[in-house]
């Protein structure tokens, strides 16, 4: 699969400094194709590309990746057959029960996922769900804060993954388990909002089987080059949809079988 | 509304259910209608079921969902009575024919081991009480034209109760986590949606113990070896010939029913299109 990158190295740069002082600064920009109407996915991930590289070079560390888009009503809506992904870095993770600071963020929403935490190197490009389940060391419940940091919420795929797949903060915790153990398809989650449930679900909304969304994440990579290396820790994407929080919120997700993470919002 | 009324509008559901017709809506004729009249109507309703050899199998809860009690401007489930001709097995092909606007929702159904008298019981008692729980289908029908329904309606309808059909993998409540086990729901073969037990009252456990109460209130039995449908876990799922639907419950199993034949609805339109 040949790569289709139209922008020139130029562009590429000055797309992901862009991308960059929206995320640090915490404003909303109009999304990258309102500028560049005829970039590609592969453009995307070029940005994005370059945008880990420069997080790695100011010290950050990369501990995993996300994979976004995985719902078909996301996907349907997105016009697109195939998830996103973006990269998660030590500077994304808030401990469980943390705090996060609204402030630092543009517009925030928060997700239930399951968590993988690989123990072996997975490769594309014809990575099944058997493989990742193989090579699945521990599953974990996982809250993801995404933040799309173009203005209006306007949903561009090229740009959202220039963007990182809208990665902003994320919490793991409650109680690890072996995948062999559990039937990720039917496992439920409740979120609840400041003691009120908000949204619920069952894995098999992330593309049937969270671990086909996390297949699917190493066979993107393979195109970009990359491979997921052991250790990693993997967000399979959204059970639940996105939900809107604020200073003052308290978001508590509980998942059968995999404990309750939880996490709050101050200014 | 007077004991006649309450009696003639019970008939009227009982003649619209064999005859497969639908009525305007009571709220429409009779604005004044109450909850209480429409337990009562519901009740004459049964009555006449009964009357034609059918016995009390269990009951049903609906309106559990945030949704569906917004949607009625309502704070509270409703109930109606299962009897047994509703019965369906798994495996059985559900005749279409004898329904007449049918919609499915994919719920857990608990099985008394003990009596469970109200007032007073907590979802705690439930638990002791429940001999298993069961994934299964409601198909709900409406005797009411084009489902317009308000609550006064559904309940003097038996809570829109059609059949249903219980799956055959039974669960230990101890050994389940009945709020967070998640509910998937396909149909064809294909996903439909995803829940979990809370979308129910919090849990299926607080529907039932709701239930106890209400029945302990209007002196109505609620006895060992009952069937009790606890609440829609899905949406209202539109159904027709050549359909199969599963729902699998997290840590229980699955359920699946397929449909054949054309609704009273279907055949009417389709007779007024020839």
């Amino acid at each position: 699969m040949s790569k289709n990158i139209t922008l020139s190295r130029e562009d590429i740069v000055r797309l992901c400094e862009r991308v960059e002082g929206a995320q640090m600064r915490a404003v909303a920009i109009p999304k990258l194709t309102d500028e560049y109407p005829s970039m590609t996915m592969d453009d995307g991930y070029a940005i994005q590309t370059e945008l880990r590289k420069r997080f790695i070079e100011k010290g950050h560390k990369l501990v995993g990746w996300k994979a976004g888009l995985t719902s078909k009503a996301k996907m349907k809506q997105m016009g697109v057959e195939v998830p996103s992904i973006g990269f998660l870095t030590d500077r994304m993770a808030v401990p469980e029960g943390g705090k996060i600071s609204v402030g630092a963020l543009v517009h925030p929403r928060v997700e239930c996922e399951i968590a993988f935490v690989t123990s072996q190197d997975l490769e594309g490009p014809r990575c099944t769900a058997e493989q990742v389940l193989a090579a699945t060391d521990y599953v974990l419940p996982a809250i993801e804060i995404i933040d799309s940091r173009f203005q209006k919420f306007s949903f561009d795929l090229q740009s959202v993954i220039a963007d990182n797949g809208s990665s902003a903060r994320f919490v793991g915790g409650g109680r690890p388990r072996y995948a062999s153990e559990l039937d990720l398809r039917t496992l439920g989650v409740v979120m609840e909002k400041n003691g009120e449930i908000v949204e619920m679900g069952a894995g098999a909304a992330v593309m049937n089987n969270p671990a086909e969304a996390v297949a699917m994440l190493v066979n993107i990579l393979h195109g970009m080059g990359e491979y997921l290396p052991k250790g990693s820790f993997v967000m399979s994407g959204g059970i639940t949809a996105a939900v809107a929080v604020q200073p003052g919120d308290f978001v508590s997700a509980r998942f059968q079988e995999l404990g309750t993470v939880s996490v709050s919002f101050t200014e | 509304m007077d004991n006649n009324l309450i009696t003639r509008l019970g008939d009227r559901l009982y003649e619209a259910f064999v005859e497969q017709k639908t009525l305007v809506p009571f709220t429409e004729q009779y604005p004044e209608i109450t909850l209480e009249d429409a337990y009562q109507i519901q009740e004459r309703f049964i009555e006449r079921r009964l009357q034609a050899g059918e016995v009390v199998v269990g009951k049903k809860i609906g309106v559990t969902s945030k949704p569906v009690q917004q949607f009625l401007g309502v704070y509270q489930p409703d109930f109606g009575q299962l009897t047994s001709n509703m019965i369906y097995a798994e495996g059985d092909v559900m005749n279409l024919d004898e329904l007449i606007q049918p919609k499915a929702e994919a719920e857990l159904a608990f099985i008394l081991k003990e009596d469970l008298v109200g007032p007073g019981i907590t979802a705690m008692d439930v638990i002791r009480a429940t001999d298993y729980v069961v994934p299964c289908f409601e198909i709900v029908d409406s005797r009411i034209d084009n489902w317009k329904i308000r609550i006064q309606d559904t309940v003097a309808d038996n809570a829109s109760c059609g059949v249903y059909v219980l799956g055959e993998t039974r669960g230990d409540p101890k050994k389940l986590d009945l709020t967070l086990a998640g509910m998937v729901l396909e149909k064809n073969g294909e996903l439909l949606s995803t829940s979990a037990g809370a979308a129910v009252q919090g849990s299926p456990a607080n529907a039932v113990a709701w239930l106890a109460n209400t029945l302990g209130a209007l002196g109505i039995p609620f006895k060992a070896g009952e069937v009790i449908l606890s609440g829609s876990q899905s949406q209202l799922v539109d159904i027709a010939d050549g359909d199969t639907l599963t729902c699998t419950v997290g840590g229980l199993g699955s359920c699946s029913v397929s449909f054949k034949g054309r609704t009273a609805v279907q055949r009417k339109t389709q007779e007024q299109q020839a």
